[in-house]
């Protein structure tokens, strides 16, 4: 594997390897010297074309354990205004002698474009409303963390599954790993052609959690719903999305015991998510970010320091 | 000078001997003698095609084309006359600036340039903007549009209808409602889009803007021309207007006849359109429509665009493709390879019907004595590779780099002149 672009570039044998390593991963987090000595001498750059604070410094973080070099380049603002072509902000950034580019970009397709410009590892950090691989993968673990494997476990995604990267890159990964998925929206957010993806689709939230529409759910993953979306007309209100969408305290009782709550965040509480359930047991949104590290660790390290290596902890 | 087209075939007849005499055809029969002799034993003698839709660029982006460059492009895809769009810098919304477009077309001397005036002031959408001292200058324009925008204001759109008819000249609307598919929107509304990511342009955008101008065109009883049809659903409101006895004709370019959005999966941005590729079935859509004449002419939508507007993310590159030098390839391989069209219909489709609807005088005449000589001649079992690096575009957007097109071009005249021979620019005046 030379990059990670989107889910769909993982097999099962490949996605479960990436878990495995992270579950290593995930043990130095505990220590007091949190340091492996792997990327030594290895340059990453973190390419922000959009801003992000969890997964820059999830990646950052993941990269300086593993003892890479890792920089931290903005590059906010679309490159069309400031009259420099995605192409030549790349190619300069991979002159500098760079092992591996983090991309995060606010315009779908634009890291598939920008790895098929230069020679070093790219990983996906989030493509406007593609993909998010790594996010797929943090969630993947924290869930078979919880509930022991992801074959024919149920997980139920809500939100505005049109405009979400991680929405797409979950279909992928859990049906990859054995998953069932439910996507949950109202029509206007449901995606174009969804009726051709590895998953079911529902309008009616409480239908879905209560197992009568698909059976039994096994995990629920909440999305963030941008407000700007109702200006654009994709919901009345906030009030009404919250009563139809979101994750409320009756809600919650509508669920099995085990299945528990993600939210990939930032968190709109009392919208799509409320504060019960966001803090209540049955939340891992803590641990999700928690395992982003490891994930990312074990993503830095697959593609650096090659699969074929055995990490020593 | 008299020129001979020896054994040359009228719309893929009867070879025959042609005889051009200054600008017309002067005779047509067998053993003809003349100043300079053309061997045209096994090519199709047509006349020049003519294009309702370029966009050469000149004045304001001299760096991705001027009119020179695209007439020379235009002379070696076979065109004797081109329209060339009015979303220049500035734009072509007053008689100065049309007549200087016209001024370098008749400087470049490879094709009669037609410049399209503006509808609205700027292209804003807004004010009219001053049609009738275009129509009456010396470029006498008689197609207006704001293409790459909609008119999308009711009452502009029926104004504009009304205001052209004394100079017997017709509004070309780009239909995309701008509430359905706004400036973001670069991927037809499907599975692709879904699957992609990519902000949705769906049919309904185009086709509810065309619903509505064909009521305005029967109701103003005026004249409308649809640009750049891209969807089954358009062609039917069209054919429904068309025996409703609208006055309303159909444009329809080589890439919707060929390439479909499948091909956006790597994001290439040389495969960015407005409007956008559309699925498979709307393509076969189109070319029946083609066929059948409720579409009634090919346009290139020739839109030449430099690589650094190119080398971006997909939703933030340049809208456009390159049309001119490859159009009657893809239409010989989407329409004459299958079946659709001969060369009649091909002539007619390229060249007759387009003259028409532009009132384009000395153009898309019949094969025949006192005709104007403005002609092309296709060998039609040649085929070749597109090379990017080998248009004579000052520009490489062309989406059909590296397939092998059917039928070229050999030669061109243009009133009575030779533009293109050998497949090569002919020196005019040698």
């Amino acid at each position: 594997m030379k990059s990670l672009l989107s889910a769909a570039d993982l097999d099962r044998d490949e996605a479960t390897a990436i878990l495995d390593t992270a579950v290593r991963m995930h043990a130095i987090q505990t220590r007091e010297v949190k340091k492996l000595p792997p990327l030594r001498g290895r340059t990453i750059v973190n390419l922000f074309f959009e801003d992000s604070t969890r997964t820059r410094s999830s990646f950052e973080i993941a990269g300086k354990w593993l003892s890479a070099d890792v920089i931290n380049v903005s590059a906010k603002g679309s490159s069309v205004s400031k009259g420099e072509s995605l192409r030549d902000t790349v190619l300069t950034v991979a002159a500098m002698g760079v092992d591996a580019l983090v991309v995060r970009h606010h315009a779908s397709g634009a890291v598939q474009r920008l790895a098929s410009w230069v020679d070093c590892a790219v990983v996906n950090a989030g493509d406007g409303t593609h993909e998010h691989p790594t996010q797929a993968l943090l969630d993947a673990y924290t869930l078979r963390n919880r509930l022991g494997s992801l074959d024919d476990r149920h997980v139920v995604i809500v939100g505005d599954i049109t405009h979400s990267r991680v929405a797409r890159s979950n279909v992928l990964l859990l049906r990859t790993l054995g998953a069932r998925v439910t996507l949950v929206a109202p029509p206007t957010l449901m995606p174009s052609g969804v009726s051709t993806w590895p998953c079911t689709t529902s309008w009616d939230l409480d239908e879905t959690l209560s197992g009568k529409a698909f059976g039994d759910v096994d995990a629920v993953m909440m999305l963030r719903v941008q407000r700007e979306r109702m200006s654009g007309g994709y919901f009345p209100s906030e009030r009404e999305y919250a009563i139809g969408y979101g994750l409320s305290p009756a809600r919650l009782d509508l669920l099995p015991d085990h299945a528990p709550v993600l939210h990939p965040g930032p968190m709109n509480r009392g919208l799509e998510i409320s504060s019960l359930a966001a803090d209540g047991p049955r939340s891992l949104v803590l641990d999700q970010v928690q395992a982003g590290v490891a994930v990312r660790m074990a993503v830095l390290f697959r593609l650096l320091a090659g699969s074929g290596e055995e990490v020593s902890v | 000078m008299s020129i001979v087209l020896q054994g040359a075939a009228p719309l893929g007849g009867k070879p025959t001997d042609v005889l051009i005499d200054g600008d017309v055809i002067a005779e047509i029969g067998s053993g003809l003698s003349g100043d300079r002799i053309v061997d045209a034993h096994g090519l199709v003698l047509l006349p020049g095609f003519v294009d309702l839709h370029t966009h050469l660029r000149e004045p304001g982006r001299e760096d991705t084309e001027t009119v020179a460059t695209g007439s020379a492009a235009a002379a070696l895809g076979g065109f004797t006359a081109v329209h060339a769009m009015a979303n220049t810098t500035p734009v072509a919304d007053t008689a100065e600036i049309v007549e200087q477009v016209w001024r370098l077309g008749i400087d470049a001397g490879l094709v009669d340039v037609r410049p399209v005036g503006a509808v609205s002031h700027g292209l804003a959408g807004e004010q009219l903007a001053e049609i009738g001292n275009m129509a009456r200058s010396a470029a006498r324009v008689r197609v207006f549009s704001d293409d790459g925008r909609c008119v999308h204001d009711a009452r502009l759109m029926r104004r504009a209808l009304e205001y052209v008819k004394p100079f017997d000249a017709v509004i070309a609307q780009h239909a995309q409602d701008p509430r359905l598919a706004d400036a973001t929107a670069c991927c037809h509304e499907g599975e692709v889009s879904g699957r992609l990511g990519l902000p949705g342009w769906p049919a309904v955008a185009e086709e509810s803007i065309i619903a509505r101008d064909v009521m305005l065109a029967e109701h103003t009883n005026s004249r409308l021309h649809v640009c750049h049809v891209s969807t089954g659903g358009s062609v039917e409101v069209i054919r429904w207007a068309k025996a409703r006895g609208i006055s309303v004709t159909a444009e329809v370019t080589p890439h919707h006849l060929l390439l479909t959005c499948d091909l956006l999966g790597d994001y290439d941005p040389v495969f960015k359109v407005n409007p956008p590729l559309r699925p498979p079935a709307d393509v076969e859509a189109l070319r029946a429509a083609l066929a059948d004449g409720t579409i009634d002419a090919v346009a290139t939508d020739h839109a030449p665009h430099a690589s650094h507007d190119k080398d971006h993310a997909f939703a933030e590159a340049a809208f456009g493709m390159l049309g001119l030098e490859t159009a009657l390839g893809v239409v010989a391989e989407t329409m004459v390879a299958t079946g659709l069209l001969d060369w009649a219909g091909v002539a007619d489709r390229m060249s007759v019907r387009p003259a028409a609807i532009a009132r384009v005088a000395g153009h898309g005449g019949p094969i025949a004595v006192g005709s104007s000589a403005n002609l092309t001649l296709v060998d039609p079992s040649a085929s070749y590779l597109v090379d990017p690096d080998r248009l004579a575009s000052r520009s490489r957007n062309t989406p059909f780099a590296g397939r092998t097109l059917p039928a070229q071009v050999v030669a061109t005249f243009l009133h009575g002149e030779p533009t293109v021979l050998d497949s090569a620019l002919a020196t005019v005046r040698a």
